[in-house]
């Protein structure tokens, strides 16, 4: 029976039918459960904004909170995970990966290889990713590309609330390393989710709306930002075709070059930096393998080559919007520059 | 105490307390109109540490603040008009808006930054302390940090690092109680003085009550002229709580509700000090009042300001990216 619930209790609800299903996953974090430690009672928190509450009481001391050791912890998950546990991390902020990076780029990426596929490490890192919430710099970035960088490592940005709960259990249930990440402003979203579990594949987009003028592809928050435009530009009698691929790592090609095979043209929005970020990547990714489909220049639309500024101004210039994404669907149908000013 | 105390030194560091104090408080009443961007964490009830370790400092000394920097700003001197526009998102602010609460700073006074890493100024204080021993400007770096950071790999590598190269550096750790909803008594079971991890690193370490202004100006004096004078980094630990929640809008259902009232009718830094030097008669309880008023209408004005004040213009958001654009 599917019912309308969060993207965040979505998430809550897959951890939990995981847990119940296999005793082998345990969830670890910051504040996760929170209130350790005090004289009051447990589950203070559950997570920085609240997407483990709950967990506790079902689940007791599988709920694990950590000291801010995230080299610590995010390591141990990944040990643990080599030794027949599965560990759900959750780094509250995609940003503070720093801290921890070499656990998950050099040690959690290359067991499986450096040991000749002897190695299974089946961790899931959650974290949280995107702006708008005028948390600045080091609280607002969207580095899923740097793991996509990686070999090793599977990368998840779910963008509804159906998509994260399954997506979540394929990741969970997956032997491989995964990071999902969770965008900040998609948590109170509301969506249909069936109460059971299911999985949805990995390296396999979802096409949001079908058209036949302009492929439009874009992930997390800014599936929301595209489908917003698609509908702008309806009103002009646009078509456009927006793809989500769900997973960067691995990355559904075929289906984004089946649609610019059939549109002939190719917007990417993403709100991670453009600089070797998804949008360089699914640009070069068609322009290589369907060169001769394109009828037009492809279009990139992403943030300026800045961090993510403070003041809701210079914040709300900075992330990709429903307006760009308009204006780059019709540079790309007139061949043309995007104008100066957006 | 404070009869050793010059009297404008006293008045100096009560201003200072009270300037954070009220700073906070009104930041807090602000954040609750929805005007306030972001993330804001408060440094009420922690004045006393920020106040007794920077009075001893001067701009030519450096220090490494933490998400709550509000009270490490004011207390290293940074314009409170500035850093209320900052926090307001604003042009006028001490970083033009692009930094905001989390991210003020003011390398001039040799504020270096709050930041929105935890755990990561003490590494940066070293780097501040080997330019200062390199350079010889007699300077001196100075980490403040949470109990909660004191946890993070980065604090331990610092302190650490601080005594292998011999750095003119001094570790704060600010003992609240809580790192966010969790206690020290969980993420370090079995330890009471977190000042005992110095131990680890061979420097001195020493616990004093952060809502004893005296004790720890006493205490984090010793401590500054013993880096100052090349004998070596060492650490102390500060302990108290805060007033508010981890950040604005934090419910705290990890504390019960009368903690809070009764430490700030009890041992609140700013009442101790009053009653200590109206006893001591070093000051009169009309001159504190005075100051009260004058804090009072200072913080008004700089939140009136930074209301009125313009906003950065969007050609701000490509520009600072390098030094050169
Ligand atoms: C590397 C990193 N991990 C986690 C966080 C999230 N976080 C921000 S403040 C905080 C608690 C810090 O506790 P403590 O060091 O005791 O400082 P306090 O807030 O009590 O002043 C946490 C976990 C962060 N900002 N950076
Ligand atoms: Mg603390």
């Amino acid at each position: 029976m599917a019912r309308k619930i969060s993207y965040s209790q979505a998430i809550n609800e897959a951890l939990a039918l995981e847990m119940e299903r296999d005793d082998s996953v345990i969830v670890m974090g910051e504040d996760v459960c929170g209130g350790r430690g005090t004289d009051q009672p447990l589950d203070a928190w559950g997570g920085v904004l609240g997407v483990t509450k709950g967990l506790y009481a079902k689940f007791g001391d599988r709920i694990m909170d950590t000291p801010i050791s995230e080299s610590g912890y995010i390591g141990a998950a990944i040990g643990a995970a080599t030794c027949g546990l599965r560990p759900v991390a959750e780094l509250m902020f995609i940003d503070f990966m720093g801290v921890c990076l070499d656990q998950i780029a050099n040690q959690a990426a290359k067991f499986r290889y450096m040991f000749g596929g002897k190695a299974k490490t089946p961790v899931v890192i959650r974290t949280t990713i995107g702006g708008g919430f005028r948390a600045a710099a080091q609280h607002s970035q969207c580095w899923y590309p740097v793991f996509t960088h990686i070999p090793g490592i599977k990368v998840v940005v779910p963008s509804s609330p159906y998509d994260a709960k399954g997506l979540l259990t394929t990741a969970i249930r997956d032997n491989d390393p995964v990071i999902f990440c969770e965008h900040k402003a998609l948590y109170a979203l509301q969506g249909e989710v069936p109460e059971d579990s299911y999985t949805i594949p990995f390296k396999q987009a979802n096409i949001v709306r079908a058209g036949k003028d302009v492929t439009i592809v874009a992930l997390g928050l800014m599936v929301h930002r595209a489908s917003e435009a698609a509908a702008l530009l309806a009103e002009d009698g646009i078509e456009t075709e927006i793809i989500d691929p769900r997973t960067t790592s691995p990355l559904d090609t075929e289906t984004i070059l089946s649609s610019v095979e059939k549109t002939g043209r190719l917007v990417v929005v993403d709100e991670a930096s453009g600089r070797c970020g998804m949008a360089a990547d699914i640009s070069a990714m068609v322009a290589q393998k369907a060169f001769y489909a394109l009828k037009t220049q492809i279009e990139m639309v992403t943030p300026p080559f800045t961090p993510v500024p403070f003041s809701p101004v210079l914040e709300d210039a900075y992330l990709p919007d429903a307006s760009k994404i308009a204006t780059a669907v019709r540079a790309v149908l007139e061949q043309k520059k995007i104008p100066a000013a957006s | 105490m404070p009869k050793q105390w010059k009297k404008e030194n006293l008045l100096k560091a009560y201003r200072t307390m009270r300037e954070i104090r009220e700073f906070e408080e009104r930041l807090h009443i602000e954040f609750a109109t929805g005007e306030i961007p972001g993330f804001v964490h408060l440094y009420a009830g922690e004045e006393a540490c920020a106040t007794g370790v920077c009075l001893h400092l001067d701009d030519n000394d450096k220090i490494a603040s933490t998400h709550r920097g509000h009270g490490h700003c004011i207390a290293k001197g940074v314009d409170i008009h500035a850093m209320m526009a900052e926090i307001y998102g604003k042009k006028t602010g001490t970083c033009g808006g692009k930094g905001g609460s989390m991210h003020i700073a003011d390398l001039d006074k040799g504020m270096m930054g709050a930041n929105g890493i935890v755990g990561a100024g003490p590494p940066l204080i070293c780097g501040a302390g080997l330019a200062a021993k390199y350079k010889g400007t007699g300077g001196v770096g100075v980490a403040f940090f949470g109990d909660g950071a004191s946890n993070q790999g980065t604090v331990y590598e610092a302190m650490n690092l601080s005594m292998a190269w011999d750095l003119p550096c001094f570790f704060v750790i600010e003992n609240n109680g809580y790192a966010e909803t969790t206690s020290p008594k969980y993420t370090v079971p079995g330890v009471e003085n977190l000042a005992d991890r110095a131990k680890g690193v061979g420097m001195p370490g020493i616990t004093v009550d952060g809502f004893d202004f005296f004790a720890v100006h006493k205490a984090a004096g010793e401590m500054i002229e013993r880096a100052r004078n090349g004998g070596g980094p060492s650490l102390l630990e500060v302990k108290f709580t805060r007033y508010y929640g981890h950040f604005e809008g934090d419910a705290m259902a990890y504390r019960s509700k009368d903690e809070v009232k009764k430490i700030r009718a009890t041992v609140d830094c700013l009442l101790q000090f009053r009653n200590k030097v109206v006893s001591a008669e070093m000051l009169t309880s009309t001159e504190l009042d005075a100051i009260d008023q004058d804090v009072k209408a200072l913080v008004d004005d700089s939140v009136v300001k930074a209301k009125a004040a313009p906003k950065p213009p969007l050609s701000d958001l490509i520009t600072d990216v390098y030094v050169s654009y």
